[in-house]
């Protein structure tokens, strides 16, 4: 009940920052309809290019969406907030488990809009289709939403809406969620293959495919989730041990 | 040299476990400064505590250790026969940090309630809005309030979670007179309610005004425990100093009406509770003292009379 209420603030504080809204939500719609409109007869990787690119731009505002929390920490605790609920029954789990929920949430609002601007567009999925799709965006951002507390840990409240900026443009740019390629074989491929933001993009395709990832999308995603959670609880105890 | 209380511990009789706050031989070292030293303190269930000291006393340090937000190097500290932690989670403390800004993007009336939330019983949201005065406030974004105001906000988030211990570290810092006086008629509506209360403070007249006991800190040491017109008087002491050679601080001490005697090079400090009746025994007994004068002591002077440094000589008569 405590969480559900605190949670239910969090949410009302995140559709209150515009900052939020327009990066997550507004931002990768109106590239979409940007570029996707007028490319709407083409075909990339084999894929009707608006099925592509609607996964391309889902991709980039749930990473933001989810990164972006970081920001929150870290305005947080510069301000002393996190000292005040500190000495509230408020725990340490449910503090992070609210911040990555709502992200989520933001997440899962920004997809869902990108869905729809896909269906005006004319891209079919079958409902299976759908759900994998959403699926596998959604498993893809579990370790940007570990980079967002990682970075808000890390990150003075000044440094870190730049660096949300450009680490989740720079990840979508070479995932390829921008309708570039950057390698499409080669070492540099291997390395583009190596990122999250490359299996996320790809969702659509794999949904459209009927299957999901490939055993190497899962590995990304889990290698990446476990190297950044360890760093991320550093980086929280060295931020508490100090306060 | 001896740091012994010098009033003796008025209320350390109760038993440890019915406590409100029990605090033994705490002790806080930031590097080479150490901010709080062998603490021992009770404090019974009901009590309205003032920790008065100067700026650097270990008032702060003190309450947070309290808190939970930071680790003693030593001794313990039980609230209500729990550790700290334990306490927080329960929700039967909270407490007023000097240094915490508000969240933006949520109004107070939200605020208060988020908070309100997070404890077991909370009180009804407006009524606490009402008793801290800010109910024409609650709908104002709480980034767009006055430093007052913001303090006000706090103390509601403090007081809504109905606590049975209530800290507050320098409560008052951002408020006017209007606003002490307003800000102190609700801590004592609180009191009235049997919740315990401590209070961190460097003004004497609000230690003296609103606590039941001033629990003096200096240098990070208990310096007096007592009921709160004991420590006013002995804080409001007035001080001599004069140019006295070589007179055995041993018998300066021991004059009527000093409380204690320094020295620095040649000239001797008496801090005194009666400083006329010292005034003739030195000028009696010494007749060599020169440059004399007596000088009503401020808080911080008294604060010095009291600790001393240490590297000075230094007597205390009890």
């Amino acid at each position: 009940m405590t969480a559900v209420t605190y949670l239910r603030y969090e949410v009302l504080r995140n559709f209150r920052t515009w900052q939020f809204v327009f990066f997550s939500l507004a931002w990768p719609l109106i590239v979409f309809f940007t570029v996707a409109g007028p490319n709407r007869q083409a075909t990339f990787i084999g894929i009707p290019f608006p099925v592509y690119f609607m996964s391309g731009m889902a991709a980039q505002g749930a990473m933001v969406a989810v990164v972006s929390r970081g920001s929150l920490i870290a305005n947080e605790r510069t301000a002393g907030w996190t000292r005040q609920l500190r000495i509230t029954p408020l725990s340490t789990v449910t503090y992070f488990t609210a911040k990555v929920v709502c992200g989520y949430l933001m997440a899962l609002l920004t997809i869902a809009a990108l869905c729809a601007a896909g269906t005006t567009l004319g891209v079919h999925l079958s409902a299976g289709g759908w759900l994998t799709m959403v699926g596998l965006l959604l498993a893809g951002l579990i370790p940007f939403a570990v980079l967002g507390i990682l970075l808000g840990h890390l990150l003075s409240p000044e440094s870190l809406l730049p660096a949300v900026g450009g680490l989740t443009v720079l990840f979508a740019l070479l995932g390829g969620a921008y309708g570039l390629q950057v390698a499409t074989s080669g070492p540099m491929f291997d390395v583009i293959k190596g990122l999250p933001s490359y299996w996320l993009v790809q969702a659509s395709k794999a949904a459209l495919g009927g299957g999901g990832w490939p055993a190497e999308g899962w590995i990304v995603i889990a290698v990446w989730t476990a190297v950044l959670t360890p760093l991320a609880v550093l980086a929280y105890r060295r931020d508490t041990s100090r306060v | 040299m001896t740091t012994d209380s010098v009033l003796g511990d008025a209320a350390a009789d109760g038993s440890a476990s019915a406590g409100a706050i029990v605090l033994a031989g705490l002790h806080k070292s930031y590097g080479n400064v150490t901010a709080v030293r062998l603490l021992d303190l009770v404090i019974a269930p009901g009590e309205t505590v003032a920790i008065l000291g100067p700026n650097g006393a270990g008032k702060t340090t003190t309450i947070d250790m309290v808190l939970g937000l930071t680790r003693p190097d030593g001794g313990s500290i039980s609230l209500f026969g729990m550790p700290p932690r334990q306490a927080i989670a329960a929700g039967v403390v909270s407490g007023m940090l000097q240094t915490a800004s508000l969240i933006q993007h949520l109004r107070v009336r939200e605020l208060v309630a988020m908070v309100a939330s997070l404890y077991p019983h909370p009180l009804p949201v407006d009524q606490v809005l009402r008793l801290t005065g800010i109910s024409d406030l609650a709908g104002r974004p709480a980034s767009r309030l006055s430093g007052g105001q913001s303090q006000r906000v706090r103390f509601a988030m403090a007081l809504v979670a109905n606590p049975d211990l209530l800290l507050l570290d320098e409560p008052t810092a951002a408020l006017d007179v209007a606003g002490r006086k307003e800000f102190w008629t609700s801590v004592r509506a609180v009191a009235a309610q049997g919740k315990t209360v401590l209070f961190a403070t460097h003004y004497l007249e609000e230690a003296d005004a609103y606590a039941d006991r001033i629990v003096l800190l200096a240098k990070g040491r208990m310096v007096a425990d007592g009921p709160a017109t004991e420590i006013k008087a002995r804080v409001s002491s007035r001080t001599i100093r004069a140019t006295l050679p070589g007179a055995a601080l041993a018998r300066l001490a021991v004059l009527p009406g000093v409380i204690s005697a320094d020295r620095r090079g040649e000239s001797v400090t008496l801090t005194c509770s009666d400083a006329e009746a010292a005034l003739r025994a030195l000028l009696a007994e010494f007749p060599a003292a020169r440059d004399v004068e007596v000088r009503g002591a401020d808080l911080e002077a008294a604060f010095v009379a009291l600790t001393g440094s240490d590297d000075d000589e230094r007597l205390e008569t009890r």
